[in-house]
């Protein structure tokens, strides 16, 4: 009793053939969308390294831009055997292929969904990259002078800008480093000379941040100085004052920008996986129809198709029988052979 | 003696319809993009609309996208007519059109001439718009509480940060206006009271600039205020610190932005008038050799092409004498009516 028996006529076989080579064209462009996506993230992570202390795992996008590529080779394939598949003479060379790529297909199949699977999850290690990276990049902001860190500063101002967030987890970080340069620091001045007695680590620290975190929509002029010091200021409670700085965390923000992307991409992978799925079992009816043709030798005889030749249970067993036949293949080769050395 | 005349046989008909037809196609592609250019251009003329008092000319968005539809339809149509024109039965419906369809042709293309020739020239309007835009975004930067122009402060503050660039002129323009609202202001302060004294309109002013003058690629922490005042800062001196803030003005900024727009989209309709024309030329090549064939049911006879009947001067002289002999009637009509009158 085969899965899911269908018969077929030859009118049914030419629209199930030209049905899954469309298909198979379709799952090319997806194979081509994945790839271009796999691309694109790459690219993102490697725009924001610098944040991410340069150790960022590239694991996922180059696994998302080799299955697109063996997508597409597959896919392309599959198509170029189904527009095949209407002309007898030409469907004879593909015949012997096709068992041992659909069970390559299946493979295919399988990894597609793990790459779905890993877009998911590869955000937890992503979170704890993001908070070290940042971490250190908030301390090389005032090494403008340091070779290979001399760009830090700009890399964070820019960030802060477009991501429009401020500090790790929030402002508040920028009070606890030192992020000028002590380049401009007069260490003659009084003031100077308190604030690094200050603290142990012997550090100028203030209660201010930088430009970058200023909120453009405030409708006051931005207060980046002193900002926990109501009396420096008219009119100003450091307690009430929402829109002045950005509220949100860099580590927020940049996690919450590449989750989405991430999020994005698991999803289509799981889509493009379902179109596979598909067009693999389009492949196996086709294969079955065109083998089980009543009279080999009249196009317009009618077939049966089918995506298992027995049920589920018996094709299982079959397997793990063949399986067991393997192994006692070996030990019956191993047994002839002992037995031949002793008779010898 | 015909201008430009070519022979056909038949192989060289059907290369030339065929060829004919993807050059059609190819330029409702060129009118799509025509479209999506004018679409592009209105977009970002609005979003920035409030720095340029809301009175900015649309015309030549607008016309593109009349040109784009225009081009789109006209090249399908002609896409169409090459699609039958290599089956007599087909292209016999076709035929009484074409005349009025490659004079029309021929006005589009003097429209589009016209619309690449304003967008090289509306720019000058818009750095006049421009200028005086910005001269009021500033004025109004504090105006944070008046309705309609609460927004001011958001819109040029992002501005200046995404173009790079502070002020109208330069950076000094902030220096000239009060940017800080009244409301931030304690007025029992005597250094707030001088300073509002100290100038005939009673304003605060300031050497400062806003925030978002900061350059980020800056070595050191940015230095919005006292910008004037060499020992406000720790080895500081301003005549000479290049990357503390945007050196840029904004008009400029603004302008280089929409002007590279304008080129490009100028460019690109010359390169769209120069592919109208080698379709022009090519419908009339294909009607002309359709029309001489001698024998009309053997379709392997060979056929003249032409672009004109006569050459260049004939032609003008004929135009010039239908128009006269158009005229000259009108003149007979009244000559007439009067002796009866």
């Amino acid at each position: 009793m085969a899965l899911m028996l269908v018969k077929f006529d030859l009118k049914k076989r030419v629209k199930l053939a030209q049905t899954v080579w469309f298909m198979y064209w379709f799952a090319v462009m997806a194979g081509v969308l994945v790839f271009s996506m796999g691309l694109f993230f790459k690219i993102e992570l490697r725009k924001r390294s610098e944040l991410m202390d340069n150790n960022e795992s590239h694991f996922l996008p180059n696994l998302l831009i080799f299955m697109g590529l063996v997508a597409c080779g597959i896919n392309a394939f599959g198509g170029k055997v189904c527009y095949d598949s209407l002309d007898p003479s030409k469907f004879v060379k593909w015949k012997p292929m096709l068992k041992g790529f659909l069970f390559c297909c299946m493979g295919f199949n399988a990894l597609l969904l793990l790459t779905a699977l890993l877009c998911f999850i590869m955000r937890i290690p992503l979170q704890f990259t993001l908070a070290e990276g940042l971490k250190s990049g908030m301390r090389y902001y005032k090494d403008t002078d340091t070779p290979g860190r001399c760009y830090m500063k700009r890399t964070l101002d820019l960030m802060q800008i477009e991501f429009r967030c401020c500090g790790n987890e929030n402002y508040r970080d920028w009070f606890e480093i030192q992020w000028v340069s002590n380049r401009y620091l007069d260490f003659s001045a009084k003031e100077v000379k308190d604030r690094i007695g200050s603290n142990v680590d012997g550090q100028y620290l203030m209660d201010g941040v930088p430009f970058s975190c200023c909120n453009p929509s405030s409708p006051r002029p931005c207060i980046q100085h002193q900002m926990t010091n109501n009396s420096a200021y008219y009119s100003y409670d450091h307690y009430t004052e929402e829109l002045n700085v950005w509220k949100r965390g860099c580590r927020y923000a940049m996690l919450s920008y590449y989750g989405g992307m991430m999020n994005t991409i698991g999803v289509l992978v799981v889509l493009v996986t379902m179109l596979e799925v598909a067009v693999t079992i389009g492949l196996q009816y086709i294969d079955s129809s065109l083998s089980t043709l009543v009279n080999p030798e009249d196009p317009e005889s009618e077939s049966e198709g089918w995506i298992l030749e027995k049920t589920v249970k018996e094709t299982f067993t079959d397997i793990m029988d063949k399986m067991k036949s393997m192994g006692k293949g070996t030990k019956v080769e191993e047994g002839g052979q002992a037995a031949v050395a002793t008779v010898s | 003696m015909a201008f430009m005349p070519v022979k056909f046989n038949l192989q060289k008909r059907v290369k030339l319809a065929q060829g004919l037809w993807m050059i059609y196609w190819l330029s409702v592609i060129v009118g799509i993009l025509l479209f999506g250019l004018g679409i592009f251009f209105k977009i970002e003329l609005r979003k920035r609309s409030e720095m340029m008092d809301n009175n900015e000319s649309h015309l030549v968005p607008n016309l593109l996208i009349l040109v784009g539809s225009l081009a789109c339809g006209l090249n399908a149509f002609g896409g169409k007519v090459c699609h039958d024109s290599l089956d007599p039965i087909k292209f016999a419906k076709w035929k009484p059109m074409l005349k009025p369809f490659l004079l029309l042709c021929c006005g589009f293309n003097a429209l589009l001439l016209l619309t690449a020739l304003l967008c090289f020239l509306m720019q000058f309007a818009v750095y006049l718009t421009l200028a005086e835009g910005l001269k009021n975004s500033i004025k109004f930067y504090k105006d944070t509480d008046t309705p309609g122009r609460c927004f001011m402060k958001r819109t040029l503050d992002m501005t200046q940060i995404e173009f790079r660039c502070c002020g109208n002129n330069n950076f000094r323009d902030w220096f000239e206006v009060q940017w800080i609202s009244n409301r931030y202001l304690d007025m029992s302060n005597d250094l707030v009271k001088d300073r509002v004294l100290s100038n005939v309109e009673g304003k605060y002013l300031m050497d400062s600039v806003p925030f978002s003058c900061c350059n980020p690629g800056s070595p050191r922490p940015c230095i919005q205020h006292h910008l004037t005042n060499n020992s406000a800062h720790y080895d500081y001196d301003h005549r000479i610190e290049e990357l503390n803030i945007w050196t840029r003005g904004c008009r400029e900024a603004l302008f280089y932005y929409f002007s590279s727009i304008m080129n490009s989209i100028g460019v690109l309709i010359i390169g769209t008038i120069i592919l109208e024309s080698v379709d022009m030329a090519g419908l009339k090549y294909l009607t002309t050799a359709l029309d001489t064939m001698e024998d009309p049911e053997n379709p392997e006879c060979e056929s003249d092409g032409w672009l004109l009947e006569k050459g260049v001067k004939e032609t003008m002289g004929e135009l010039f004498a239908k128009m006269k002999t158009l005229g000259k009637t009108n003149q007979v009509v009244e000559g007439e009516d009067a002796p009866e009158g």
